[in-house]
């Protein structure tokens, strides 16, 4: 499919980033004039990724998160969130709902689970020492043009 | 976020966005007040939540845990329609404590 807009950002793995990156995000797709749904979905989605980065890849140090977004044909949104931070041993068993390494946190365990229902796809490649990739895809509404 | 107490129970008014990084200063201002009163009932008013992901999950989760050391209970209230799915998702619906629209008003008619 071919790429008809593209947008990166990187920053550092902060909590209070967290608001920052699922907004920037829906800034650059409300351009596909989305539902407030849909907006709410991948804003969802992309909460739950950064956060973990935060919780997990980079636990107890601060590191780099890149977030890429693709707009593809037919209103796919592509998204990226990429870290170099722990990795993750077991991709199974960490996707798995309720499961979490960060009880003490209140972590509920559901970031993947909800990533799945919220998004139409989503794929976790991950290295262990390397860092962790997760790309969900969304497609929207097209209602642009329609009025 | 505004708390108030009438009786027995404590009421927190959750404003704004829940993410991981809002939801430690609310829990610490729900845990203080819960640990200063120890009511029987918090409610905890989504009305005013714009935005939450799985983080205002482990926020009711945790609520709950520590009411039940106290012998107390938690009501979830006021869900805005875009946090429908993040409740049912969670599997919150089996502890039965949400409180479904219109049920308050009507039991204090």
């Amino acid at each position: 499919m071919k790429v008809q807009n593209e947008m990166n950002i990187s920053f550092e793995s902060r909590s209070s980033n967290e608001g920052f990156a699922r907004c920037a995000v829906s800034a650059f797709i409300t351009q596909l004039d989305p539902t407030i749904s849909e907006l709410n979905d991948i804003k969802t989605a992309v909460s739950e990724a950064v956060t973990n980065c935060v919780v997990h890849a980079y636990r107890n140090t601060i590191g780099k998160i890149y977030i890429n977004v693709r707009i593809k044909e037919n209103s796919v949104a592509v998204i990226k969130v990429r870290d170099k931070g722990c990795g993750i041993e077991d991709i199974k068993q960490a996707m798995q709902p309720l499961f979490t390494t960060a009880p003490s946190e209140e972590r509920a365990g559901l970031g993947f689970a909800v990533m799945q229902s919220f998004t139409d796809k989503v794929k976790v490649h991950s290295k262990v020492g390397k860092g962790t990739t997760v790309v969900f895809e969304k497609r929207l509404s097209c209602r642009v043009g329609n009025g | 976020m505004r708390i108030s107490e009438s009786e027995d129970t404590v009421t927190a008014y959750l404003t704004g966005d829940i993410d991981h990084h809002s939801a430690r200063n609310i829990r610490e201002d729900i845990d203080a007040f819960i640990q200063m009163k120890k009511p029987s009932l918090l409610r905890l008013d989504f009305s005013g939540v714009s935005f939450m992901d799985s983080s205002g999950i482990g926020l009711i989760m945790g609520r709950y845990r520590l009411m039940s050391l106290y012998g107390g209970v938690v009501r979830v209230s006021n869900i805005p329609e875009n946090l429908e799915r993040m409740m049912k998702l969670s599997g919150l619906n089996a502890l039965d404590i949400i409180e479904r629209r219109g049920e308050r008003i009507e039991s204090t008619k």
